[in-house]
């Protein structure tokens, strides 16, 4: 990305006849009138907003967007010193550690089943993708109203009493099992599941069917050798991305939080259940303390290009054949 | 062999059951009364069809849910063809255009792919409430218009534009622009409506932030409208899940009628990203 890039508009220039000097100015006018609306919106809205939101964090900034009340590094020490942050911070840390293997799991066993069908391939690729279309709130309402309401004919209870269990759960309010991380956990697995599936069937059609062939001559039959040996292998890649994926989008975590535990400005957010994102949430609109609110943003900002720098530190180690093919 | 084939199928039948669940409450709950719906035991399906929770959905003047849905087709139908329309005029610049400013125009754009969206959300609150932005239309719609990651993929596609097809449109007497306009735009009408779809997806479900700035209830969009439903001290249960259910048709509908675009769209975004 960064070494080959010089190569492009260099060879472009050989290519003319030299001194045709007048034939830039067109050249610049047209680079200018596509690239300024994407330029300009991404100075205003990118940089400009992370510039100020970076001083605003240096600020004593409540009720206020503007600069000039500064106390140093006050916010951030106040952030860090909250223990509800610091709880925020471990929430989502834990639901990251659930969520992303989980998901993985399942969206690479549904590519792999799918797969392997003969007829319906697109009917079963449909009905599992088709969540994608929700969105999340739609998600957290069914969730919290319909299958996992506490009411003895919600869905989960209904299955519970058929197992034996007579008494109505209350899934969304039960802290002590903390029932509620499965209500979390199963809406966005139903939510993302198949966009994570079709990136993973996308991987898989990729295999050359002569590898297959190869590994059964030389005696692996089994299922789950041909999988361990070369659709793993093979896959590699794009597990990759799919991870990444999952964890910067587990971070920012909000909607079905906010939805199902009902975190809104009310103040009847539950502290075991409140995200990062939930907690600026609440700083910023709830507080107007818009300037602990940026420093939070800071805070959650780098924790996912850590994580992710991370995750891509992982993964750097000993790339195979994919990307050669 | 076979045997193999009829596990495969009963294992994609059993998870599928589940992936359907959801879609079937959400119908059935729409189509019950309050009555029914509020009862103590499980009903496969009313006993008889009720569309009162619609009427009371579009009935209730603390949220307007007519007007949030037409908030959300206006927002949807304006930003997505307008933000990949950015991400292509910028993408071809980049590709196609040999400036001395190209690369750092480049690096410029691709630097703020960085930073993860959701979580600057106060940085920008901050800019777009300066601007005067809470509580419009331009608020809600104009901050999401900049994908650093479309210009990325539009690049992409552009640098492998067959330099023919341009050579041909030069010799035509087509400048830079005419170049884009005429021949490359027209051709890339595949990318076009893969990302486009994907954006009028994601526009339409965007929470986060139509909940920031659209305050007012006159800039509620339909999941915000939702969102207040979910959370009122007495939920009117066929109402809320009539209203779920007429927000996810359209997207059920563009899911089913366009998923070649979407699945392409999502194989551009997901592999790259």
């Amino acid at each position: 990305m960064t070494t080959t890039a010089p190569a492009r508009p260099a060879a472009g220039r050989s290519r003319r006849p030299s001194g045709r000097r007048a034939a830039r100015w067109p050249a610049w006018r047209a680079f200018l009138l596509l690239t300024l609306p994407m330029v300009a919106g991404l100075f205003v809205f990118k940089y400009v907003a992370i510039g100020w939101g970076f001083l605003l964090s240096f600020n004593d900034a409540r009720g206020t967007i503007a600069l000039g009340d500064w106390n140093g590094l006050d916010n951030y020490r106040r952030l860090l010193g909250d223990p509800a942050f610091t709880r925020s911070l471990v929430t989502i840390l834990l639901f990251t550690l659930f969520i992303v293997p989980v998901t993985f799991a399942l969206s690479l066993g549904l590519a792999v089943l799918v797969n392997r069908l003969r007829r319906g391939r697109a009917l079963f690729r449909t009905t599992f993708f088709i969540p994608a279309a929700v969105s999340y709130v739609v998600g957290a309402l069914v969730w919290k109203m319909s299958l996992f309401s506490g009411t003895p004919s919600g869905v989960a209870n209904s299955l519970a009493y058929l197992l034996g269990h007579d008494d109505a759960i209350g899934w969304v309010a039960a802290v002590d099992p903390p029932l509620y991380w499965i209500v979390l956990v199963t809406v966005r697995l139903w939510l993302q599941t198949g966009f994570y599936m079709i990136l993973f069937l996308a991987g898989i059609q990729q295999i050359p069917a002569q590898l297959y062939e190869a590994a059964r001559v030389d005696g692996a039959e089994s299922e789950g050798r041909l999988f361990r040996h070369i659709t793993w292998p093979m896959l590699r890649n794009t597990s990759v991305a799919v991870v990444l994926l999952l964890i910067i989008n587990a971070f920012q975590a909000f909607d079905e939080f906010y939805n199902i535990l009902a975190s809104n400005l009310s103040g009847l957010g539950r502290a075991d259940g409140r995200t990062p994102l939930i907690y600026l949430f609440q700083t910023a609109l709830g507080e107007q303390n818009y300037g602990a609110g940026s420093a939070g943003a800071f805070v959650v900002t780098m924790l996912i290009v850590v994580f992710t720098l991370l995750q891509g530190r992982f993964a750097g180690f000993g790339r195979t054949a994919e990307e050669e093919g | 062999m076979r045997r193999r084939h009829l596990g495969s199928y009963v294992a994609v039948i059993v998870f599928a059951v589940p992936f359907l669940l959801p879609f079937y409450l959400l119908i059935r709950n729409a189509l019950m009364s309050k009555r029914e719906l509020g009862s103590l035991d499980w009903h496969w399906w009313p006993e008889t069809i009720s569309f009162q929770g619609f009427a009371d959905a579009f009935g209730n003047d603390a949220v307007p849910l007519a007007h949030a849905l037409w908030n959300s087709a206006l927002i949807a139908t304006i930003s997505a063809p307008l933000s990949t329309l950015l991400a292509s005029m910028a993408g071809y610049a980049l590709a196609r255009i040999p400036v001395a400013a190209s690369k750092p125009v480049f690096f410029f754009i691709i630097a703020t792919m960085m930073v993860p969206g959701a979580a600057t959300f106060i940085p920008t609150f901050v800019v777009v409430g300066s601007l005067g932005g809470v509580n419009t239309l331009w608020g809600l719609i104009v901050p999401g218009l900049f994908s650093a990651f479309a210009v990325l993929l539009f690049r992409g596609f552009y640098l492998r534009f067959p330099r023919e097809l341009e050579d041909a449109g030069r010799v035509d007497g087509l400048g830079h622009l005419g170049l884009y306009g005429r021949l490359a735009l027209p051709n890339s009408g595949a990318l076009f409506a893969s990302l486009g779809i994907l954006s009028f997806i994601e526009h339409w479900n965007a929470f986060l932030w139509p909940l920031v700035i659209g305050q007012d209830p006159e800039f509620w969009t339909v999941q915000v409208a939702l969102s207040t439903n979910l959370n009122q001290q007495a939920v009117n249960l066929p109402a809320l899940f009539a209203g779920a259910l007429v927000a996810i048709l359209p997207l059920v509908a563009l899911f089913l009628i366009a998923q070649r675009w979407i699945v392409r769209g999502v194989l551009l975004t997901g592999i790259k990203g």
